[in-house]
């Protein structure tokens, strides 16, 4: 899809892993390698690897290194670096980057180049970050393997026969297998944190309205956020912190004040009450991860932590509700895509028709199942039975995390029932691959922010993923607890 | 069933959505096989329950009363990108085709 002529330059970062932005920060000031060097580095790289992984959908070598130009002559001047100078980030292609490819995904945005930035890559890039390129993804985030992309599934870098869960798994590929330090993802009913538990990686969905969504393009507005995967928890705080806070662009945008939540890593955990919620370990765990996950609780009792025993009754039913409701939003969302504005155009003879078949022959599979699904929720004879009766439901989800906040600080769960499965393997039964999303959609119906973090592998070596939900606006806590976590030797070896 | 194949070419219909005999009979078969899963929520009491629409940021103007920004008059500066984007379009508008018989 892209093509760079790119001269790979000697470093002793040889697998693009190692790096974080400490380490990125220090060898720029240091002028062991430029900024150039650095960037040169990483799409060399990725022109090598991608071809196998399919994570990444389009470059941007010209902005990447019209970037590290602007860095190299900031430490060429011995200027202040800024917080993430000379970070190679990747962008997850939901997100609007101004010039550059943004397809989400989808054939019906095919050659779409957005007029503008969405404010998280505007603000990361005003930063210091070099943005490398756009990500594959499940068409329109909707997805939780990445095989529901119109230009191929991503491999999983840790087994290549494996996917890399979805639908942010361009994003969670490319940072697992060194072709980025940091990316972007979103994550609407666990497409951030899913992918992060498959790659072997940390990733977060902060709090509702913590991170503007202007430039984002909307999947389901009462759900959708943006959130940061980094190859350690920190980087993941330090991202987080620059990208969140108000934004005049975007109404839901909260007016919270933004912690320095890598400042913040440090404080103890001890005493911490942590929740586990016995409802996320029935029927349909594997046992592997089950037994990786309670690991991973003992270790943060031995930390200091309390456990506390949790019921959260209406766990059972947030597949269903979050399906309904994120359909629903869904097709009054993609409503727009009908070949007036913007992507592709299928001639008819009336409107009408060229809606139709713009949209039939645009959208994928999956799409126009969910499109159909939210259409019917919502229309008339049916929207009470549905969607008012998922409006509901959602509301006691929302109670239960309330009530469990008023007795513990985070609440600790397996982020995905399963390991990361075969390609494939699930595609034809749409209803068991939502199933898969169980605990993960609780936290987004809740609106309360959600970290997986590494916590082992199976026996095959397939990574596992604890999560860690918070009050909503208690990143700090779920950070330093997932930090601790991760610095007491969560993931293993 | 909970749903039928005249369902299915409604929504087909409302939704703008050209399908093909195929599809139509797979969305019949996984849309009933999803309806029948969600009526899950019917062992639910409801009842005096508030429908949940959003989370409300703290602070977000969407939901503090006065979602509307002042409407001011702003020249746009990016309309030749946004046009160059389009399928089809003039310098100074989108083209579809004929709306208007006469």
């Amino acid at each position: 899809m892209f093509h760079v002529e790119l001269m790979p330059t000697a470093n002793p970062h040889s697998n693009g892993s190692d790096w974080t932005i400490a380490s990125v920060r220090q060898a720029l000031s240091a002028k062991r390698i430029s900024a150039r060097e650095l960037a040169t580095d990483f799409l060399a790289r990725i022109e090598k690897r991608n071809p196998e992984l399919n994570a990444y959908l389009a470059l941007s070598p010209e902005r990447a290194l019209a970037q590290a130009d602007r860095m190299d002559a900031l430490i060429a001047r011995k200027e202040t670096l800024p917080p993430l100078a000379g970070l190679p980030l990747a962008v997850k292609d939901v997100l609007s980057t101004r010039g550059v490819p943004t397809t989400c995904g989808s054939r019906i945005l095919a050659g779409y180049r957005p007029a503008y930035d969405a404010t998280a890559v505007e603000r990361l890039e005003r930063a210091g970050a070099m943005i490398l390129g756009k990500t594959n993804c499940d068409e329109f985030a909707m997805g939780g393997s990445n095989e529901n992309s119109a230009y191929g599934p991503v491999r999983n870098p840790v087994a290549l026969d494996r996917v890399p869960g979805g639908s942010s798994g361009g994003s969670a590929a490319a940072v697992a297998a060194g072709l980025a330090v940091a990316a972007l993802g979103t994550d609407t009913g666990g497409s951030i944190r899913q992918p992060g538990s498959f790659c072997g990686i940390p990733g977060m969905m902060p709090t509702y309205g913590r991170v503007s969504r202007y430039g984002l393009i909307a999947f389901a507005s009462s759900l959708d956020r943006v959130g940061p995967f980094a190859r350690n928890v920190r980087d993941a705080a330090t991202v987080l912190s620059v990208m969140a806070g108000r934004d005049p662009r975007d109404s839901t945008s909260a007016d919270v004040p933004v912690a320095d939540y890598a400042g913040g890593l440090d404080e103890p955990v001890r005493g911490m009450r942590i929740g586990v919620p016995t409802d996320y370990f029935g029927v349909g765990l594997d046992p592997q991860v089950r037994e990786r996950v309670e690991a991973g609780i003992a270790l943060l009792e031995r930390l200091g932590c309390r456990r506390v025993p949790l019921s959260m009754p209406h766990t059972g039913y947030a597949v269903a509700t979050y399906y309904l409701i994120a359909t629903a939003e869904a097709s009054s969302n993609l409503a727009r895509y009908d070949g007036v504005r913007y992507g592709v155009r299928v001639p008819g003879a009336t409107l009408v028709e060229m809606y139709r078949k713009t949209r039939g022959s645009g959208f994928g599979a999956e799409v126009k199942r969910r499109i159909m699904l939210g259409t019917y929720a919502l229309s008339a004879g049916y929207y009470d039975a549905y969607y008012l009766k998922a409006q509901k439901a959602r509301a006691l989800i929302a109670r239960d995390f309330a009530q469990a906040f008023e007795r513990v600080d985070a609440i600790v769960t397996p982020t995905s029932p399963v390991p990361a499965f075969r390609l494939g393997e699930r595609v034809a039964d749409p209803l068991a691959m939502y199933l898969a999303d169980i605990y993960t959609v609780t936290g987004s119906l809740a609106g309360v922010p959600g970290i997986s973090v590494p916590a082992g592998k199976t026996p095959e070596g397939l990574p596992v993923g604890l999560q860690i939900f918070g009050p909503a606006f208690g990143e700090a806590q779920v950070l330093r607890l997932a930090h601790a976590f991760e610095q007491s030797g969560g993931a293993g070896d | 069933m909970k749903i039928t194949r005249e369902d299915v070419l409604r929504v087909a219909e409302l939704a703008h959505l050209d399908l093909s005999e195929t599809e139509v009979e797979t969305y019949l078969r996984q849309l009933d096989s999803i309806l029948t899963y969600v009526e899950k929520l019917n062992e639910l009491d409801t009842a005096g329950v508030e429908p949940m629409a959003h989370v409300a940021p703290p602070g977000a103007q969407a939901f503090a009363g006065t979602p509307l920004r002042e409407d001011v008059q702003a020249p746009c500066a990016i309309i030749g990108e946004v046009l160059a984007g389009a399928p089809e379009a003039t310098s100074t508008h989108f083209r579809v085709p004929r709306v208007i018989e006469r």
